[in-house]
């Protein structure tokens, strides 16, 4: 009995502090924002109650929110795929025994560490159309660079290319992911005679699909909330083509003052995070091998 | 036993043909790494290399790989052109503080749902972890509004005091090493008289050194990183960190790359040289926990 009570004692002084700040920034801001999203709300006047006409105008009345929408989606699903296609392929290259494998690792992993403000910035310069290095090395192969951050169409590549360059963490992951699998799965392959690209299909690959999940799920998530890059880098621009979810939220948030639509913008963000989080773990069954089922 | 004296047979009986293409392998395998990682290394170069060219040389079409004269002053004179000290500092205490206030908070909270035992614990830890399924985005509304009415605005409170109460992906993390360490330990010192705060302090903590560093790596660099967070919450110039400062000197002064990449590089620069000092516990880090945004 005293030492139940002892224990109890002891939990309420360890996780107190993390069950007052629960409270304070987790519980209050969830409702909060439930509540703004149901109101008309600009902080200096009073919030004022309009039910679901926020929900409404966003998805019957808002032709820039689903211009944002497509965006994203645009964004998400060319990163996912192009990103875990080099990622994987540098991983499994990182992953053989050769020289100066510290010193490649650490080539792909720098950019990791490029504050976003300054890598917004880098990428600018890099991308400038006439005085940037990447349109300069184009145009030495007898290629004409286009107007990247200032053109419609390649603006979106123009960050995905920026997200993968800066994609080293997933490049350690699915390193620590290839290192998992069995040595003796190989050597037994070896022996039966199959090719590097057999052996990639049929042992590496389906191995490594909880990694490759992991990652899809991120990259989803990451897509969603992205912000920093293209504020810094576009402001949404040209013509809408890099307004992203974040980006779109973000600004009716604190430059139109519309708390209200931005709550409830925010809301809809939690549910399509949910969303993904759920369907990608319940479909995990399907197309994942877990070596332990 | 069998498969190793397979092993050994396939090893002696290995063809010159074999080796060959094993050669060929490995030198296929460094073109690729090689080759992608001058792609990964050239935003780099180009940031270092301008910030080394002159304000007349930054313009040249086409442009010069490396500046004719390396003009080292561009440093200093960012320091004039921008209040950098003043930014720096605001941004060391941003970091000081949030670092302070995430170690004292997450030791202590992990180490309740680690090493005490109490009702309902291991329901609450899921309740730690669903917390981070909630985007930044639908807390941002309210608690702006929230430190709006208490005047915390254009003050760094507002991103200090939160790292006082934990943080869901460091309680994980923290978690994971307290239960790498043996209860025995504990017991004994409980059997001696200790309480749990003695044991806390004086037992588990000691063995925790590798934890610390990643969370402490972690943390600096997430906080002198931060971009949305200061952004919304800091007003006047003289309270910006360095992440606000850099893109408001980009605003201010956007056809200076000269200096907008020497101040770039000066601002990268630290988080490099930490990550050199804690390389291995970073990735450990990373491959624990998989993200960290």
């Amino acid at each position: 009995m005293n030492t139940n009570r002892s224990n109890l004692m002891w939990a309420g002084i360890f996780v107190g502090p993390w069950v007052l700040g629960f409270l304070l920034f987790t519980a209050y801001p969830f409702f909060a924002s439930l509540w703004y999203s149901f109101t008309n709300y600009n902080i200096v006047r009073d919030a004022e109650f309009i039910g679901l006409y926020n929900y409404e105008f966003m998805f019957f009345k808002d032709i820039v929110f689903w211009v944002s929408i497509g965006n994203t989606f645009y964004f998400a699903i060319t990163l996912v795929i192009f990103g875990t296609i080099v990622d994987i392929f540098l991983a499994a290259l990182l992953n053989r025994k050769i020289v100066a494998r510290a010193t490649y690792r650490l080539i792909y992993f720098i950019p990791v560490l490029v504050p976003t403000v300054a890598s917004s910035l880098i990428w600018i310069w890099v991308l400038n159309p006439q005085r940037g290095i990447v349109n300069y090395l184009l145009e030495a192969m007898g290629l004409v660079g286009p107007n990247w951050l200032g053109s419609t169409t390649w603006v979106k590549p123009a960050l995905v290319i920026m997200a993968i360059w800066g994609s080293g963490r997933a490049i350690i992951i699915f390193l620590a992911g290839l290192q998992e699998i069995p040595r003796h799965l190989y050597e037994a392959a070896r022996i039966d005679g199959a090719g590097p690209i057999t052996v990639f299909r049929h042992i590496t690959l389906p191995l490594l699909t909880p990694v490759i999940l992991f990652n899809v799920v991120v990259g989803l998530i990451f897509s969603f909330q992205a912000f920093a890059e293209s504020y810094i880098m576009t402001q949404g621009g040209p013509a809408n083509a890099s307004l992203f979810y974040g980006l779109n939220l973000y600004f009716h948030a604190f430059e139109n003052l519309r708390m209200g639509y931005a709550s409830a913008l925010a809301w809809l963000l939690f549910m399509i995070i949910m969303f993904f989080t759920l369907v990608v773990f319940r479909g995990t069954r399907r197309w994942v091998y877990y070596e332990n089922e | 036993m069998n498969s190793t004296s397979t092993v050994v047979v396939t090893r002696r009986s290995k063809s010159l043909a074999d080796r060959g293409r094993e050669l060929l392998g490995r030198f296929g395998v460094h073109l690729f790494l090689a080759g992608f990682g001058i792609i990964f290394a050239l935003p780099l170069y180009w940031l270092f290399m301008s910030s080394l060219k002159e304000q007349s040389e930054i313009f040249k079409v086409p442009p010069d790989l490396w500046p004719v004269n390396p003009r080292w002053m561009n440093f200093p004179d960012v320091l004039e052109v921008i209040p950098f000290w003043t930014y720096l500092g605001n941004s060391f205490a941003l970091v000081v503080w949030s670092t302070i206030g995430a170690l004292i908070s997450n030791t202590f909270i992990a180490y309740g749902f680690a090493r005490l035992n109490w009702p309902y614990r291991d329901q609450v830890f899921i309740l730690v972890l669903a917390t981070m399924m909630l985007p930044f985005q639908v807390r941002m509304i309210p608690m702006y509004i929230a430190f709006h009415q208490i005047g915390w605005l254009n003050t760094l409170l507002p991103l200090i005091v939160p790292s006082f109460f934990g943080n869901a992906f460091y309680i994980f993390l923290l978690r994971q090493f307290y239960r790498t360490i043996p209860m025995d330990l504990s017991d004994a010192a409980r059997v001696d008289g200790a309480n749990e705060l003695q044991i806390f302090w004086s037992v588990v903590l000691p063995l925790m050194k590798p934890a610390i560093t990643t969370l402490v790596l972690f943390e600096v660099i997430f906080t002198w990183n931060d971009f949305i967070g200061p952004l919304i919450y800091l007003r006047d110039n003289d309270r910006y960190t360095l992440s606000i400062g850099l893109r408001t000197f980009f605003t201010l002064y956007g056809a200076r790359w000269d200096l907008l990449m020497a101040c770039s590089t000066m601002f990268t620069l630290p988080m490099v040289i930490m990550f050199f000092f804690g390389q291995r516990r970073f990735i450990e880090g990373i491959t624990l926990t998989g993200i960290k945004g």
